[in-house]
Parts: structure tokens; C-alpha cells; sequence
């Protein structure tokens, strides 16, 4: 029962408490109702089966027990209590039985993930936590899998989890999807959410391995769910396809000793191509639409490097162009730096340190790849010496041991 | 409805010259927010306070009152002034905050009031 009842989780903790969050009008209570239910599942579910609906099944059982709850508290008079059974009973009374009813319910349901993306990642909050909101009230992952897949430990995330739901309940943040005039700049800040928690995953900031699988994975789900949910929304289905084309070279990023691969030394038989398939669909989708947005062209250059079947074939001119678009539409020290790479590979390093040089070097002065890649454009240009000033800067910025022996590679083959 | 405090900070050597036409329109500026608010329902109270070199600190311990000069935090920024405003939510209060930071040059701090 074990395994079934764990992915039943999976799929539905993060539904679940979407809408208890809505119907309780608290994110704790809302917590606490989805594992007790899950706990009474946990029960009967091996004696009876699995119920046809158990997400309705564990919104239902969650909602009951936190009423009986507050009731029991409301009783002993405690004020924090009561303040909750005055928002259960506002609910209640306008509550509508048709919303029982089982097709409804999915479509609420699904309104109620959207409110809970757009909460999570309120940009009232520090992008730490609102990736581990993310994490423990979207993808139901436990205080300590979210504190292990950061290398924090447990008690450090907790209290920040904690700290920034406190926020939002002093703050009387309110629980809905943005209306149109803020929808473009709240949805950013979901999006990048999202994909802060897929690049922790896919490049680890820190510790002994290159990537997290479980935080891509995680981060992957959660862009599919919002793709989904705001079908119109072509940066919503960039951004997913941005992360598939990335993860399509999970596996050939990492030698076989463990030592990290880069773009054009990679066995391009070993990326995945029923993710690049998917990804492409996406990226051919978004440019129908023609309204193009960062992630869209993001993913539009992961394409181009798929596309590609030899690194030496990559159309670099092409990318170029797509880093042109990116950085007249949101001007940013990375794409600068990623163009700098693009146009090195076309017209040679004396070009790419040229446009590198148009960076301010002070945006980048703490970014890891900015000065590996400057490194190894200065390598190619011949100048040894400022290309090993600049790998001693990078692999003492590298967080990750994988990447900081890479460089150290790098460094010693000059 | 919630209340929330939205505090203007500046450096601590900001001291106005309201002689000035950039002073002035800054004047203006918040003027009409405050009429905004007030048309709006959401003000409560507002006021510019002088520079923190004015400040006293004052104490009460066992019945004895005391006082040294202020400011009380020896920070780099102070406040410079404040609004109380009444919103429905945090939403409604940040976008009110967005255009106290206009009118005042910002940079502007939110903090909700218990209660």
C-alpha cells in the first residue's frame, strides 16, 4: 500500500492543500488537515481501497477533521482559535453544496493550485523561501527532503519556511490569482520560482554532486501543472520547455567518473530525445503565438543547441540572434556573458572577449561562469596568464566540487 | 480592515531644502497621494518628521524616566516619514506603497499593524 498511497501523495498534496488553504483561511491548519488526512488514508485505505477520487477523498477527510478542531479549540476560548472558526464559518455560509459534487470540484481545485503558485511566490518574500514554500506546500516534500536537497540543515529551513508564512498571514496576503494588471509581473516571479528550483537542481550550488535530480524533476511537474492551468500563457510553457530541453542532457552533462561534461564535449547519443521532442513541440508552439517573452527565447536557444548534431554544426549565428532578442527584451549580465560565449564560437576569442569587455565587470565580479568563461576565451586568444588569473578567480567562487574540478582540469591543461 | 505603516527612509544626512523646485514638486507629489488616499478611504495618518538629529530618546525603568540624545537606532538611514493607511490586503497595500515611493522618492518600507 505503501507505494500506491505515496504517489497518490505525490499527485495530490499539493492540490489538497490549495484548496484547504481556501477553505480553512489558514496555510498551517491547511497543512496539518492534509497529513492527518493522508494519516487516516494511510489506515483504511489497505482494508477498503483506494477511494475514486482521493484527492476529493483527502480534501473532504482534511476539511472535516480541521472543523472538528476548531470547534475543540473555539470551546477552550483560545482567541487565535477563534479567529480561525469566524473564517471556516464565513466560508461555510456561503459555502456551496454543488462544489461537492465531483466535476466541479476539479475545476476549483485547480483555481485553488494557481492562488497557491501566485502566494508561494509572492515577491514579498526572499527567493529562498519562496522555493521552500514551493517545495513543502506545492510539491509536499518533507521539511528535511527540502533541507537536504539545500544542504541546510533541517532546522534552518524549518524556520524559514515557518518565518515566511508568518509573513504572509501578518500581512494578510490574500489567497487569488492576480488580476490583469499585475499578471505579467507576478507571473515572472512564479516562473523564475520555478526555475530557480529546477537550476538547483540541474547545477547544485553546492556539495559533492553535480545535479539533484529530485528538485528538476519536482520543478518540471510544477511547470507542467501551471502550463495546464494558464494554457494562454506562452512564457508559463517557455519556461517548461526551457527546463525539458536542459534536462534532455542530465545524463550526458556527468562523465562516467563522475566529472562534469560541458556543452561541446558531450556524447550527444546520451541526451534524451523524447524530452527534446517534447521541448521542440513547446518552442514551436510558443513562436506560433509570437509573443516572445525570456523564457520563450531561452528555450528557443536550447533547441537550437538540440538541433545541432555535432557541437561543431551548432548554428551559433542563429543563437546570437535569439541572445540579441533576449537582451533587448530584458537587458541582463548573464545573456550579456552567454552571448559573449555564442559570438566566441562563431567569430573566434578575440571577438568574444570584445563583447565580453562591453559587460560591467562588476555585475559578474561573484558569478562563477563569467569568469570561466573568460578564462577559457583568454586561453584561446593565447594570453596563458590572464586565463590563469581568471580560472584561480573561478574555481575559488565554484561552490560545487564537481565544477570547481572541471576548472581546476581546465587550468592545469594550459 | 488591516492596517499597515509605510515608512519613508532616507540617509541619515538627508536634510530637504524646500526652497527648492525639486523639493517642491516632491511636496505636490505627496499632496496628491494623500488626497488619492483620502478619496479613497485608505488614510488613517500621515506626516514628514524633521531630521533624526532632532530626536530624544527617553526611558522608564523602576519609575525613573530618563533621556539622551537620539536617534534611537545609530543607523546609516532613518525614517523620514510615515502613513498609516487602511487596505484589504497585502496586494492592495503594496500597490499603495508603489506610489508612496513615487511621490516620496522612496525607498519605502510596508509593515502590517497587529490587531
Amino acid at each position: 500500500m505503501t507505494g500506491p498511497l505515496d504517489e497518490v501523495f505525490r499527485r495530490e498534496a499539493g492540490r489538497c492543500t490549495a484548496t484547504l488553504i481556501r477553505v480553512l483561511g489558514d496555510i498551517s491548519v491547511a497543512e496539518d488537515a492534509v497529513a492527518e488526512a493522508f494519516a487516516i488514508a494511510a489506515e483504511q485505505w489497505p482494508k477498503t481501497g483506494i477511494p475514486p477520487n482521493p484527492g476529493g477523498w483527502i480534501t473532504t477527510t482534511g476539511r472535516n477533521r480541521a472543523i472538528d478542531w476548531l470547534r475543540r479549540e473555539s470551546t477552550r476560548g483560545e482567541r487565535h482559535l477563534a479567529a480561525h472558526r469566524l473564517q471556516v464559518e464565513s466560508m461555510e455560509s456561503d459555502h456551496n453544496p454543488e462544489l461537492d459534487r465531483l466535476d466541479d470540484f476539479v475545476d476549483v481545485v485547480a483555481d485553488d493550485q494557481l492562488r497557491l503558485m501566485f502566494l508561494c511566490a509572492h515577491p514579498a518574500l526572499a527567493a529562498d523561501a519562496q522555493v521552500g514554500l514551493i517545495l513543502r506546500l506545492l510539491a509536499g516534500l518533507s521539511m528535511g527532503e527540502i533541507a537536504t536537497a539545500f544542504l541546510v540543515p533541517e532546522a534552518t529551513m524549518a524556520q524559514r519556511i515557518v518565518r515566511a508564512k508568518r509573513k504572509l498571514h501578518d500581512n494578510h496576503a490574500s489567497y487569488r490569482v492576480p488580476g490583469a494588471a499585475e499578471l505579467p509581473a507576478r507571473l515572472h516571479a512564479v516562473l523564475a520560482a520555478i526555475y530557480l528550483v529546477f537550476t538547483e537542481g540541474h547545477t547544485a550550488t553546492s556539495g559533492q554532486t553535480l545535479t539533484r535530480t529530485g528538485l528538476s524533476s519536482e520543478a518540471i511537474r510544477l511547470g507542467r501543472i501551471l502550463v495546464e492551468l494558464m494554457p494562454d500563457e506562452p512564457e508559463a510553457t517557455g519556461l517548461l520547455a526551457l527546463m525539458l530541453l536542459s534536462e534532455s542532457r542530465r545524463a550526458a552533462r556527468v562523465a562516467a567518473d563522475g566529472t562534469m561534461v560541458r556543452l561541446a564535449g558531450q556524447d550527444r547519443d546520451r541526451w534524451d530525445r523524447t524530452l527534446i521532442g517534447e521541448g521542440h513541440q513547446l518552442v514551436r508552439a510558443c513562436l506560433r503565438r509570437n509573443q516572445p517573452g525570456p523564457f520563450q527565447i531561452q528555450a528557443a536557444i536550447a533547441a537550437v543547441h538540440a538541433d545541432a548534431p555535432a557541437a561543431e554544426s551548432t548554428d551559433w549565428a542563429q543563437i546570437i540572434a535569439l541572445y540579441d532578442q533576449l537582451c533587448a527584451l530584458r537587458p541582463h549580465p548573464v545573456a550579456a556573458l552567454n552571448r559573449s560565449v555564442a559570438v566566441g564560437e562563431l567569430h573566434g576569442p578575440a571577438e568574444g572577449l570584445d563583447a565580453l569587455a562591453e559587460i560591467d565587470p562588476a555585475s559578474l565580479e561573484n558569478y562563477q561562469p563569467y569568469h570561466a568563461a573568460r578564462a577559457d576565451l583568454l586561453a584561446r586568444a593565447g594570453r596563458h596568464d590572464e586565463a590563469i588569473a581568471a580560472y584561480d578567480r573561478a574555481i575559488e567562487l565554484a561552490a560545487n566540487t564537481i565544477e570547481r574540478d572541471f576548472l581546476v582540469r581546465q587550468r592545469a591543461a594550459l | 480592515m488591516p492596517q499597515y505603516l509605510i515608512s519613508v527612509w532616507h540617509d541619515d544626512t538627508y536634510e530637504p531644502d524646500f526652497s527648492t523646485p525639486d523639493a517642491q514638486r516632491r511636496v505636490a507629489e505627496v499632496g496628491a497621494f494623500n488626497e488619492e488616499l483620502t478619496k479613497a478611504g485608505a488614510w488613517v495618518f500621515a506626516a514628514g518628521l524633521h531630521p533624526a538629529s532632532s530626536a530624544t530618546v527617553v526611558r522608564s525603568s523602576a519609575g525613573e524616566v530618563s533621556m539622551t540624545d537620539g536617534p534611537y537606532a545609530e543607523t546609516k538611514e532613518q525614517m523620514g516619514g510615515f502613513w498609516v493607511i487602511e487596505a484589504s490586503g497585502l496586494d492592495a497595500a503594496l500597490a499603495w506603497a508603489g506610489k508612496a515611493a513615487a511621490a516620496s522618492g522612496g525607498p519605502v518600507e510596508v509593515r502590517p499593524a497587529q490587531g
